[in-house]
């Protein structure tokens, strides 16, 4: 009944944003799906990173290899076999990063997706100008704003499900474990690398698909627009701001802190870095806690 | 039981700080509405003041514009066909270096603010990132600091898009006939060693250098390209050294560029033709190099003799506090006299202004007849020396009073 | 060869000067900096202004910005670090708390040099004549940056482990929650490290604005190359940070001269990654 009721009300909130760019100027549709974006994004991040507490920065290497895969394909095939293309790259790229580097912990782990980010965007880089010529792609696809809007809030949906179902199966049941300490799951007979791999492929497909439907906005793509470390950041600090933990925990990380951001650079253009980084130091303190311990405790939470 | 609460409540207290964001959003979006009565002229533009493009953008574009709109404003305004003047008023985004930043500015600049012209962003990616919006909105885009070969085509898809500074075939078919006449007179091999930065700019010059080059028979005995991030170039140099090439030519960006200045200099690397990227025609560049940089070629290039751009580099340097480059600056300050001068003729309407400036002439500080083809600027200087301290024009075909070239050049001091 | 050699060497000294700052940071005072590189930047503007202004040379730069980096660092420690330190249940929280409190730094650091300097690049010319070394002629500054970093490092680590005191950063680098059982002041010996963090930040904004063009914005190049040095040698090892810095800077070189300076970059990543799955605590890290 309460679930039902959840559904509901998700569904009429879908609905009615889905029909707000008919009624809003371009520019809040802008907003809109900018938001949407990062509200996709924290969440697909915070399905792995929350659960396995593996802070990972990899966001824009996924990204921007979707973008990229667009970029590189629009012209050749159809549009929905482009996205396939681009999740199917994605997953890919996510096995093999997965396998090999689930076993790192910590910082390390962290430092690592960052490397991996910036080595994926330089061999792009090298790839284009040595192998194809050409650095700079364009994709012309007759996307407005408010249709790639909608791509993304489908994409959002799709995605807070996934994570919902995640949490209600036997699949969740093991993440909450694993989360609590892996090693008594690991004994309590939890394929934790099995798991983490698995979550792991499914965040990173999803970033993929992100970047893969937002690259015809930029209508030109070349490797400095698309692997901008800054949505590695955003999307970090969106989740961990709403608790990465919870379902809509991502979700309510990013709306407001999209929204500041947006109102900083409107109002404040000169001082947006100093503003920023003021309220940045504000949120650490104010938290009396401290992130991780919200993290923690929102963990102890998941338990009782 | 408790606890939920306290959840509860921080939720309600995030709810709370994304409404008063959001509230704040409104008012700041709508107070921009405009007023019944005009009395000012809005024009807006993003341009990145802070990432990775501030450093471009900070150098050629932002001064420009901030100049223009002084000078207008200090002269009465933006003269309109009826003879009143209107002051200009600007709304000023840092885009950030971020193309999804760029665009939704121009969304706001175009729907929010209701702007009655757009200036573009810095830099070929983010001039075509914005340029389907200004299209769909009707807004006439000035495309200033945008090298491309593609111009013919934007102007087909765009037809209210305009290319201000040419294409990279220009730049280095004008480089190549120089090059061709050294050869011929003997003073240089017919080896260039060729270096790029692995971004749109240097990636777009040296694949339109490699068929120019090699078409005139030159062997491009050393061909590589390095990562933006690059910042020692002492084992690039000693490798282009031993190629045995006469020729050093690098497409580079600022950071690159004096690097490889710096480095030369300490390897006593002095090939007769020496040509860098953006970076060479800035006025700093002899400072920087700490000395005589006599020889150095680069893309643009002023003609010391004609008083219009001494006069625009002195009235630069007044109100900036700096002196302008050599190479993109004038070409965006004559885009925006171009606007104002056509905003005289025809009025505020977009459609209006768009037309004139695709058909009209000007008087701009690159000479009393500028107008454009196709909507492209060709009267553009394309490669530039220093000599005797300043860094004058070279290039055969682009505008008037060019310089010749003086090859070989000299050793650094 | 020889000239590839000796060009690693000279590029991987500074390398080498950026990481043993953060190194000290993170492993003895624990706080991951991510503004480390922000300062260098900040410390490259004051060079550029003492020295085109005040006609003051950067050599002597390094007198006035040296301490000056300390005692910034010191009040930065007292001001935001420390209330961090003290209610950080364990080290990881102070990790999380670190990296998000200095990512703000970052920005103010950031947003500061950006109302006074512009977003522009700065570069000028010091120190830029040619030095021959063994037949393989360097720049000046260069070569200055290798033989502060070599000093330096000898300096730290003489210090670390032959005297009393360093004894007491090592013991608090190892266990903080034991150290004060054993009457140690963590709390002075954190904000000293951090401090001389913050001092070494100073030195290689000093040495490395003489050859290096750079923007307000610039610092987190910097930070990220330190970062990979740091993690590559080894959390708080000044031994590790210089190896592992001549290490990238020899890789750096090589790749350049043999395979393409296009994949430098790519090599380092390649090399860090490498090596992180292999030695997942760095070359001299505790396993």
């Amino acid at each position: 009944m309460k679930v039902q009721t959840a559904f509901v009300l998700a569904a009429a909130a879908l609905v009615v944003l889905a029909l707000a760019p008919l009624f809003i100027p371009d520019y809040w549709t802008g907003v809109l799906l900018g938001m949407t974006g990062y509200v996709t994004l924290a969440t697909a991040w915070a399905m792995f990173s929350g659960p396995t507490r593996y802070v990972s920065l990899a966001t824009v290497a996924f990204f921007g290899v979707g973008a990229y895969t667009v970029a590189v394909l629009n012209e050749a095939m159809p549009y929905p076999l482009v996205l396939l293309c681009a999740a199917g790259i994605g997953m890919a790229l996510a096995l093999v990063v997965g396998l090999s580097t689930l076993r790192l912990a910590g910082v390390y782990f962290v430092i690592f997706t960052f490397g991996l980010a910036e080595l994926v965007r330089q061999l792009v880089s090298w790839w284009e100008v040595n192998v194809t010529y050409t650095m700079g792609r364009y994709v012309f696809l007759p996307f407005e704003g408010r249709h790639i809007y909608w791509q993304l809030l489908a994409l959002a949906a799709v995605t807070l499900l996934i994570s919902w179902a995640i949490g209600r199966s036997r699949l969740g049941l093991a993440l909450k474990a694993v989360g609590d300490d892996e090693t008594v799951a690991a004994h309590a007979g939890v394929d934790v690398t099995r798991i983490k791999l698995l979550l792991f492929v499914i965040s990173a497909t999803i970033i993929t698909l992100v970047g893969a439907i937002q690259a015809p906005r930029w209508t030109y793509i070349e490797p400095s627009i698309v692997f901008n470390p800054t949505v590695s950041f955003m999307t970090l600090i969106m989740a961990l701001l709403g608790g990465a933990m919870r379902l809509w925990g991502p979700l309510v990380g990013a709306v407001p802190l999209f929204l500041l951001f947006e109102w900083l650079s409107v109002s404040f253009p000169d001082h947006f870095s100093i503003i920023l980084g003021l309220l940045f130091i504000l949120i650490v303190f104010v938290m009396p806690n401290g992130v991780l311990a919200r993290l923690e405790d929102l963990r102890k939470g998941g338990r009782a | 039981m408790k606890h939920s609460i306290a959840e509860a409540a921080r939720a309600a207290r995030r709810l709370t700080t994304c409404a008063t964001a959001a509230v704040l959003a409104v008012m700041v979006g709508t107070s921009g509405l405009e007023a019944q009565e005009r009395d000012k002229v809005t024009i807006g533009y993003a341009v990145s003041k802070s990432g990775p493009n501030a450093g471009g953008a900070d150098m050629t574009v932002t001064p420009n514009y901030e100049l223009w709109v002084e000078e207008v404003n200090a002269a009465g305004g933006l003269k309109l066909p009826d003879g009143s003047q209107l002051p200009i008023e600007v709304i000023a985004y840092d885009d950030r270096s971020s193309a999804e930043e760029v665009v939704r500015a121009v969304e706001r600049l175009a729907t929010q603010d209701e702007v009655d012209f757009i200036l573009p962003p810095w830099g070929t990616g983010f001039n075509l990132a914005v340029a389907p919006l200004m299209a769909k909105f009707g807004y006439p885009h000035l495309a200033g600091a945008a090298v491309t070969d593609k111009a013919s085509d934007f102007v087909k898809r765009w037809d209210s898009s305009f290319w201000f500074m040419g294409g990279s075939a220009d730049y280095v078919n004008a480089l190549t006939e120089i090059l061709i006449a050294e050869r011929e007179a003997g003073r240089i091999n017919d080896k260039i060693a060729m270096i790029s930065v692995a971004d749109g700019f240097g990636i777009d010059l040296v694949k339109a250098a490699r068929p120019s080059f090699e078409g005139a028979g030159f062997d491009v005995s050393y061909d590589k390209t390095f990562p933006p991030g690059t910042s020692d170039f002492a084992t690039i140099l000693n490798e282009a050294d031993n190629s045995g090439a006469d020729s050093f030519v690098a497409f580079s960006y600022p950071p690159h560029t004096f690097g490889l200045t710096k480095q030369a200099k300490v390897a006593s690397y002095n090939p007769p033709v020496f040509y860098l990227g953006v970076g060479a025609g800035f006025p700093v560049y002899p400072k920087i190099a700490g000395g005589s940089v006599e020889g150095v070629m680069s893309l643009g290039g002023i003609d010391p003799d004609n008083e219009l751009n001494a006069a625009y580099r002195a009235k630069h340097e007044d109100v900036v506090g700096r002196a302008p480059d050599y190479w993109g600056s004038v070409l965006i300050y004559a885009s925006l006299q171009m606007l104002g001068q056509a905003v005289e003729r025809v009025g505020l309407d977009k459609a209006a202004v768009a037309g004139e400036l695709s058909t009209g002439t000007f008087s701009t500080v690159l000479g009393a007849e500028t107008r454009l083809e196709n909507n492209q600027l060709r009267a553009i200087n394309w490669v530039g020396q220093w000599q005797d301290g300043q860094f004058v024009a070279v290039s055969a075909q682009g505008g008037d009073g060019m310089a010749a070239v003086k090859l070989p050049k000299p050793g650094w001091e | 060869m020889l000239e590839h050699v000796i060009n690693g060497l000279v590029l991987g000294g500074t390398y080498a000067l950026v990481a043993m700052g953060l190194t000290i940071q993170y492993g003895i005072a624990r706080i991951m900096n991510l503004s480390f590189g922000d300062t260098i930047i900040a410390a490259c503007f004051a060079t550029y202004v003492l020295f085109s202004s005040f006609a003051i040379s950067p050599v002597l730069a390094l007198l006035i910005l040296v301490p000056a980096g300390y005692a910034f660092s010191l009040v930065i420690y007292r001001v935001i670090m420390r209330p961090l330190v003290a209610r950080a249940p364990d080290e990881g929280a102070l990790e999380v708390d670190s990296i998000l409190v200095t990512f703000g730094l970052l920005f103010v650091i950031q947003g500061v040099l950006l109302i006074f300097f512009g977003g522009g690049y700065t570069s000028y010319s010091f120190l830029n004549t040619p030095v021959n070394v063994l037949g393989t002629v360097v720049a000046g500054n260069r070569l200055l940056a290798v033989v502060l970093s070599l000093l330096i490092g000898l300096a730290l680590i003489v210090i670390l482990y032959r005297t009393r005191w360093g004894m007491i950063l090592r013991a608090v680098a190892l266990s903080p929650q034991n150290a004060p059982l054993f009457g140690i002041d963590t709390d002075r010996a954190a904000r000293t490290a951090f401090a001389i963090g913050g001092a070494m930040a100073a030195t290689v904004g000093v040495v490395v604005s003489m050859f290096q063009t750079f923007t307000a914005t610039a610092g987190v190049v910097f930070t990220m190359k330190a970062l990979i040095v740091v993690i590559l040698g080894g959390k708080g090892s000044v031994l590790g940070a210089v190896v592992a810095g001549l290490l990238l800077g020899l890789v750096e070189t090589f790749v350049a001269a043999y395979i393409d300076p296009g994949l430098t970059l790519a090599a380092v990543y390649g090399v860090f990654l490498l090596l992180l799955l292999v030695r997942p605590n760095g070359i001299f890290g505790k396993a």
